[in-house]
């Protein structure tokens, strides 16, 4: 009973919606860079190592230049290179996207710690390089509304940026030349193709609009809070982002609510660390939620297909 | 009098890149605003050409002329800007996207922010007035029927500002209705000025609609004839090359004993929806019974009931006086059932593997194949040869991957393993579809020796022309129910046929229940 009084008491704390939106905020970004790139027809599995090089290039480059900003272009850039990389694998030599991306995984895990040792000596965390972070930013007038002031403003600067480009991924989709040639790209290539766009150009785009996201996400990480890089410190963002924007199924404001649901565990899972729980299996919590989360999803789309199959064979009638 | 040419192909050579030669020195002209057929097998080299004047393909060798003057295209760009347009066999949509979305896609009304979706639609509207093809602009492609998915294509090519047209085997996926239909709006489309191409090896359909035509046989061209000039047996030999009659002679019906029977067959799916409805039927020995009826009206899940794939929630499946309602697929194998299914790559095959494996597929673990305990390679293969030498497989050698056999090549292959099976129930599932007119006469004598021999076969084809040449008896099937029986063949059309199978026309249950006997 403890147990739920302490979830009962976070519930009520204004601080705990704070934190729920500042743990979604990496796979948020990287939800909307998986979606851009599933669209597109491309699984981007390689979203974790992304992350974690955009990750370490932020701390590396705001390090050596003394400024948040450059560090920041850096991991964004860091991120467009690494999702060209695998673009360069999947659409010139036609190999398989989710062998390239886990090879690139496992590659970003094993070269942040190579190269971080070669910075600093150390291989588990950047302590010794002066990198910066980015801002938060306080909102005039909405910061004095009571409760709703403490949850949505002050934030950080990204954590804004990732909800607004919740927004423009959506119109994206929705409304731009682009979004469309994305779709039609992802669902039929060769319709796509047939009146006249190239399809590996578009799925380029698409794939560098996504490492750039996954590149954001990467700085929030260790240019956000924590003016820190660690090893291995996406801890399976890129991975839960993939099943994130399954959820989502090309929705950008689903998938917005599918990353609040992991921001939400994960700061459950933060708050009730001093409650009898052990510790380990609350740290659990938000994979397994979204672990169940994607299975409920699943079994659902899959009546949905099949209701959907009699219905069109119905219509041959 | 010369008339313009407004589509001329001079000399075409096509080498692709493995050294197949798949057009020889071809020649086409087409005229301004007349309906022009391209004929010829699958494998003639109707596609390569089309790609080629499509700008899918470059030629190896020779010229293209649009309204007189040279052009190389480099892509369907280039060919959709001077005036081409192509209806593909495979709809090029995207069907999560509308109507119009899919009309103006890659030529979007709007900017680059913003594509404006209602000038979309009224385009639509607009063109398909116009043409009198009528689509409905804001449904979803996935939600319309095949003919209009149809028509929206010939629409997307029209917005492009295509004046000549190429159709490729448009009638396959339609009613003979729709067909008709069809035929309608392309010439009015030819009165509107436009010039249509229209590939197809139904020759029928090819004197119904076209002026002219141009034969393709092995990849040349075998002449450009005034249609009126030619009947269909001297097309037929011009592009196989040998006298064809898809007539099939039979001998008169001597049927034996009634040994395959199906009696009050009910599926009821997932979703609850009935599939097969109290379905009733015997065959006897000697006797081909047609099922006809428009794809999706219970065919499938009959030949899948009776091949044990589907399990029906009532009903009774009778071999040889044996029980066969819930007995496992190979046990029905083994009581006498062949099956040749309706969709030779998916279920009738493995594309993958060899000629050999796909031969022995159904006999692998016979004693026949094996020596000591193991599967002999030479006995597989002697098997193997055998089979594909009977039935006229064209083949480099047994052990080639299916996947390179030509379409009529690999239903010879499967029609011959499973007419060597020796059963005593054929069921014949779209034997003849999307295959040449030469391996569709060779399928269909074939299918009328088995009858001589004593076998009892079920024949399912969307192809009424087929259904009547060769069925003894003929059971219509709608929305999972028998609803007509013709017992003499002879007396009935194929429009009488297309009432029972639109549902309009419906026999009596006793004239019905004449279609089952003890």
């Amino acid at each position: 009973m403890d147990v739920l009084q302490d979830i009962l008491r976070t519930l009520s704390l204004p601080d705990f919606y704070f934190a729920m939106f500042r743990s979604a905020t990496p796979v948020l970004l990287t939800t909307l860079g998986a979606m851009v790139a599933s669209r597109s027809g491309t699984n981007n599995i390689a979203l974790e190592g992304t992350m974690l090089i955009s990750a370490f290039v932020g701390v590396a480059v705001s390090a050596f230049t003394q400024s948040a900003l450059i560090g920041f272009l850096g991991a964004v850039f860091s991120g467009f290179v690494v999702s060209s990389i695998l673009a360069y694998f999947v659409l010139k030599l036609n190999s398989n996207s989710v062998i390239s991306g886990i090879a690139l995984n496992t590659f970003a895990s094993g070269a942040t710690i190579f190269v971080l040792y070669l910075l600093t000596g150390e291989k588990g965390a950047s302590t010794s390089l002066p990198s910066l972070t980015l801002p938060s930013i306080t909102i005039p007038l909405v910061k004095d509304i009571p409760v709703i002031g403490t949850i949505l403003s002050g934030h950080h600067i990204l954590t804004y940026a990732g909800l607004i480009l919740v927004v423009v991924i959506w119109y994206m989709f929705k409304y731009t030349r682009l979004g469309m040639h994305i779709r039609a790209v992802g669902e039929s290539p060769d319709a796509a193709e047939s009146v006249g766009i190239s399809v590996k150009k578009v799925k380029y785009i698409a794939l560098s609009i996504s490492g750039i996201l996954t590149g954001m996400a990467g700085a929030f990480l260790s240019m956000g809070y924590v003016s820190l890089f660690s090893s291995g410190m996406t801890a399976g963002r890129g991975y839960i982002a993939l099943a994130t924007q399954a959820i989502a199924a090309g929705n950008a404001v689903v998938g917005m609510l599918a990353s609040l649901l992991f921001g939400f565990c994960q700061s459950m899972a933060n708050y009730l660390q001093s409650s009898s729980i052990p510790l380990q299996f609350i740290q659990l919590m938000p994979y397994l939620i979204i672990v169940i989360a994607y299975t409920i999803y699943c079994f659902a789309m899959e009546q949905r297909k099949k209701k959907k199959q009699f219905r069109e064979a119905d219509k041959k009638k | 009098m010369e008339q313009e040419n407004i589509l001329e192909a001079r000399n075409i050579t096509k080498v692709y890149p493995g050294g197949v030669v798949a057009n020889h020195n071809v020649n086409l002209e087409v005229r301004k605003g007349e309906i022009h057929a391209l004929v010829g097998e699958n494998g003639a080299g109707k596609s390569t050409l089309m790609k080629m004047l499509f700008g899918m393909l470059a030629p190896t060798e020779g010229q293209i002329f649009v309204d007189g003057k040279e052009v190389h295209f480099s892509s369907s760009s280039d060919a959709i800007a001077a005036g081409l347009g192509m209806v593909h066999q495979h709809f090029m949509q995207v069907p999560s996207m509308t109507v119009a979305e899919n009309l103006i896609l890659g030529a979007e009304t709007g900017n680059t922010f913003k594509v404006d979706r209602k000038e979309a639609v009224r385009i639509t509207n607009e063109l398909s007035d116009k043409y009198n093809l009528k689509v409905e602009a804001n449904e979803k492609v996935e939600d319309i029927s095949l003919a209009m998915r149809q028509k929206l294509e010939i629409l997307k090519a029209l917005y492009r500002g295509a004046h000549i047209l190429i159709l490729d085997e448009p009638t396959a996926v339609l009613t003979p209705q729709e067909t008709e239909e069809l035929f309608e709006q392309l010439k009015l489309l030819r009165e509107n000025g436009h010039t249509i191409i229209f590939i197809s090896h139904k020759l029928n359909e090819v004197k119904a609609l076209c002026s002219r035509m141009t034969i393709l046989r092995d990849g040349k061209t075998m002449g450009t004839y005034d249609i009126a000039d030619l009947d269909e047996q001297e097309i037929s030999r011009l592009m196989v090359g040998r006298n064809v009659s898809l007539d099939i002679e039979k001998d008169e019906a001597d049927y034996g004993k009634n040994i395959f029977s199906v009696k009050d067959l009910v599926y009821v799916d997932y979703f609850g929806k009935t599939r097969l409805d109290h379905v009733s039927f015997s065959i006897r020995q000697g006797q081909i019974l047609g099922v006809a009826g428009i794809d999706g009206n219970g065919q499938s899940e009959l030949v899948e009931a009776i091949v044990g794939t589907l399990r029906q929630q009532h009903g009774t499946i009778t071999l040889k006086g044996q029980d066969i309602s819930h007995a496992p697929v190979r046990a029905r194998q083994e009581a006498g059932i062949s099956h040749v299914s309706e969709d030779r790559l998916k279920y009738g095959s493995a594309p993958k593997l060899s000629l050999e494996d796909n031969t022995i597929s159904k006999v692998y673990y016979t004693s026949q194949l094996k020596s000591h305990g193991l599967i002999d390679k030479k006995k597989v293969s002697a098997f193997t040869n055998r089979i594909l030498k009977e039935f006229l497989v064209k083949y480099k050698s047994s052990k080639q991957a299916v996947s390179e056999l030509s379409g009529g090549n690999v239903q010879k292959l499967i029609v011959g393993r499973e007419f060597d099976y020796d059963a005593d129930l054929l069921i014949m599932n779209q034997p003849t579809r999307g295959i040449d007119v030469g391996a569709i006469e060779f399928i269909r004598k074939k299918i009328v020796d088995m009858r001589s021999k004593k076998k009892a076969i079920l024949l399912i084809s969307a192809d009424l022309s087929e259904i009547l040449s060769l069925s003894d008896a003929i059971v219509v099937m709608h929305e999972g129910k028998i609803v007509g029986y013709i017992d003499d063949v002879k007396k009935t059309t194929e429009n009488e046929l297309g009432l029972y199978m639109l549902g309009v026309k419906e026999d009596s249950r006793e004239r019905i229940g004449g279609a089952y006997c003890e």
